[in-house]
């Protein structure tokens, strides 16, 4: 396989997996803001969304303060941010017409009539209600693809460099949707664990779809421990850094056996997996989440360039 | 030539010839509405299957649709035998005069064609002479244009034997024909064509460099997706089921030529290249071309590699060039020509200049190296201004044109906003030379939709239509 094609087939996966993830911190950052507390911390939401979505730069460059209307502008549509959820289908779309044969029909043709409709969706459109529903679509289109790409892709090298792409970007993406609680400020009469908090934290559940998974597996209600518990080190969400280094583990080892090689990145994925499968929760909270969730999105970073390294460039 | 119009289903003498006679029938039995219907059933299918053509410099999409009509053309199976006959000879009458100029040029010697007329057209390439190319095949992939005035007159309007396009279409259309349409189609028999790429992987396997060994590798070189052509290019190799790649996917070691593939480098045979011969390779043509691959031209001219087609094929494709195929044939073959060519004037002889300035209006005028209908005057549409305009670049730069007389293009019923209606037709057939010379019963029928209009390339508004060859 080309490794020209390899790496088109990789971005595609992590273009629409980040489109997505985009979509659910758009989510939980407007569910924050309605909360009661916001009027006392007005902003502070929207700009710990900038943080997390690792965009500071380009968006101050550009707007002074972080409203909701500036945020949403940049994060969703805006053609300068390259991440912005409108590059990214266009990006994620550009690289399949490339590669198009490497892809089968039902995700080519998913991919191609999202990018069809995304010039109905604009600015004006999403106001108030409209975001939902544009943030909706988006999720859904992603799942689609992925859901298409599960049902119908051989299960060769190709399908491999996909779930790749898909898994790096999802666990990236889970940890700095974890991170944004770090960002978030707490009123200052507000008590940690109070009620505020416990909004907080149950809003970063719901943006990975972890809410009701979540009360089934703890049973005593929210707890910040538990749930940095869940989403790093539980292999039964299927969101949490455990399972998606797993999953990128699982696929190199696939890639591997069939070419019959292995390569420094197949090390790495060993390292980072066995520190999140036998680490425990209190470790963690010793090093300081926010610190550990930092040093994961960097490995996870490294990681990522070495399976280009060895077959995509 | 006749001065009416040709159509060639009969509907301007009120009895319908033979083969039309069935599909006129279906017309009248199905309503005007259902044809609506399946017409934007087609469309669609082309949208979301992504079978788009871009055209430059209009702005607008970027990735528009040509319009497919939904009306077959027929043709015959002894007039289709006729035509098939005529391009054989042609294609092969074309090869010998490549292979010719780039080795003994007995053409020249011979006095038939002026060595000025090769050796300063910018479509020569002087690093192919002496060059020994694989069975001596230069033309693996012709599209010939023809058209057609008459029941039994077919003229060649054009012959391209560089990077012709458009077999994608003949494919697709009729795909969705048997898709929308059955119940026609199964009143017919028609010849298949879908084997084409079978066949094209055929040729292109035959000619692999003398020293590959194994099942030779071959891929498609593209120069990318923003190529007005980049459908047909993923279509064919997906077909062919070989990589589809870009010059930086291939690179050159030791005058042998690698694409980067995933597990490390792999050799390739033989090259399909889509690719221009100036941006083939930075180091021999344009040092600015970013399409191609640094050494490529090393690597081909030590018999490492093949590329169909061949560099410096373009010779035989050009529009001056194309007034000596008649004697071509002739010379090469010995044979009386099958197909007739469209007489043509050379601006750049004097006395052929001065009769194309004073019937400016009743001519064709083209750029010599112009392509998709872009560069050329049709006399007889364009206003007095247009002419005077035409007239003097032709002044400046004779030997860039040629004229030819307007033909009566034939027709075709088409299905347009006001009904059905006669509308100009062309028609492009692709003939395939490796160790045999094939060719699959179709073509690549274009039609112009506007009422009256002669110009059907798809960069000017006009559609295509399957093609359907009729056996015995």
């Amino acid at each position: 396989m080309l490794s020209r094609t390899a790496d088109s087939l990789y971005w595609i996966a992590r273009y629409m997996e980040r489109a997505e993830n985009l979509a659910r911190i758009l989510q939980v950052t407007d569910r924050l803001s309605l909360m009661p507390s916001s009027a006392e911390t007005t902003g502070s939401e929207w700009h710990s969304t900038i943080i997390v979505s690792d965009c500071e730069e380009g968006f101050y460059s550009k707007y002074g303060d972080a409203t909701p209307e500036h945020v949403i502008s940049y994060l969703a549509f805006d053609e300068d941010n390259p991440s912005s959820i409108r590059n990214c289908i266009e990006t994620a779309r550009r690289n399949a017409r490339a590669v198009r044969t490497a892809l089968t029909s039902e995700q080519w043709e998913t991919l191609n009539a999202t990018w069809l409709e995304l010039p109905k969706w604009s600015e004006t459109r999403v106001r108030g209600s409209g975001l939902h529903r544009f943030l909706d679509w988006v999720k859904d289109r992603s799942l689609l693809f992925h859901g298409g790409t599960v049902a119908t892709m051989l299960r060769c090298d190709s399908y491999h460099f996909m779930q790749l792409g898909t898994f790096v970007e999802r666990g990236d993406n889970t940890a700095r949707i974890l991170d944004v609680k770090y960002h978030l400020l707490l009123p200052e009469h507000a008590e940690v664990g109070g009620g505020i908090d416990y909004y907080q934290w149950a809003s970063i559940l719901r943006a990975v779809s972890g809410y009701r998974s979540y009360h089934v597996l703890y049973k005593e209600g929210i707890r910040p421990w538990h749930i940095a518990e869940f989403l790093i080190m539980r292999d039964q969400m299927p969101r949490s850094l455990v399972s998606c280094t797993a999953k990128i583990k699982d696929c190199l080892d696939a890639l591997g056996e069939e070419y019959g090689q292995r390569h420094d990145c197949h090390r790495m994925a060993g390292q980072v997996y066995s520190q999140l499968r036998f680490g425990q929760v209190s470790d963690v909270f010793r090093q300081g989440l926010h610190e550990f969730l930092t040093q994961y999105v960097e490995q996870n970073n490294r990681l990522g360039s070495e399976i280009s390294r060895s077959y995509l460039m | 030539m006749p001065g009416a119009v040709f159509d060639e289903m009969g509907l301007s003498d009120h009895e319908v010839r033979n083969a039309y006679a069935t599909l006129r029938d279906w017309l009248s039995e199905t309503p005007p509405e259902v044809l609506s219907l399946r017409r934007e059933e087609a469309e669609t299918f082309f949208r979301r299957i992504g079978i788009t053509f871009a055209v430059y410099g209009e702005g607008g999409d970027p990735e528009r649709i040509i319009p497919f009509d939904i009306i077959p053309r027929i043709l015959e199976a002894a007039e289709w035998r006729q035509i098939s006959a005529g391009l054989v000879q042609r294609v092969k009458a074309l090869n010998a005069f490549i292979a010719d100029i780039y080795g003994p040029q007995e053409i020249m010697r011979a006095g038939i064609m002026p060595s000025d007329h090769v050796l300063l057209n910018e479509t020569y390439r002087h690093v192919m002479q002496g060059v020994q190319v694989p069975a001596g095949v230069y033309t693996h992939i012709s599209g010939i244009d023809m058209v057609r005035v008459g029941p039994e007159e077919f003229y060649v309007l054009e012959d391209n034997v560089r990077t012709p396009s458009g077999v994608s279409y003949m494919l697709e259309n009729r795909e969705i024909t048997m898709r929308l349409f059955p119940d026609l189609l199964s009143r017919y028999n028609v010849a298949p064509v879908d084997h084409y790429c079978d066949d094209l992987l055929k040729t292109l396997s035959s000619v692999a460099p003398r020293n590959c060994e194994n099942e030779p590798t071959v891929a498609l070189l593209t120069p990318g997706i923003y190529n007005s052509a980049y459908y047909e290019h993923s279509f064919l190799a997906d077909q062919m089921g070989i990589e589809l790649v870009e010059g930086p996917d291939l690179y050159v070691k030791d005058d042998i030529v690698y694409m980067r593939t995933t597990q490390g480098p792999k050799r390739v045979d033989v090259i399909y290249r889509r690719v221009d011969d100036e941006y083939l390779d930075p180091l021999a043509f344009r040092p600015d071309t970013v399409l191609g691959v640094a050494g490529l031209m090393n690597a081909y001219r030590a018999g490492n590699v093949n590329l169909a087609n061949a560099v410096g094929a373009g010779i035989a494709d050009d529009k001056s060039t194309y007034t000596y195929v008649p004697q071509m044939i002739e010379f090469y073959l010995g044979e009386t020509p099958i197909l007739k060519n469209v007489p043509t004037y050379r601006c750049g002889d004097r006395d052929d200049l001065l009769y194309v300035l004073e019937r400016i209006d009743q001519l064709v005028v083209k750029e010599v190296h112009g392509s998709g209908g872009y560069g050329m005057l049709v006399g007889p549409k364009a206003t007095r201004a247009e002419r005077e305009a035409f007239a003097a670049r032709v002044k400046a730069a004779p030997e860039k044109y040629i004229a030819q007389p307007t033909l009566a293009l034939s027709t075709c019923p088409t299905f347009v906003d006001q009904g059905i209606a006669p509308r100009h037709v062309d028609l492009r057939p692709f003939v395939l030379a490796g160790e045999e010379i094939r060719v699959v019963p179709g073509g690549l029928t274009r039609v112009a939709l506007r009422e009256g209009s002669l110009v059907v390339n798809s960069s000017q508004g006009g559609g295509t239509k399957d093609t359907w060859v009729l056996k015995d």
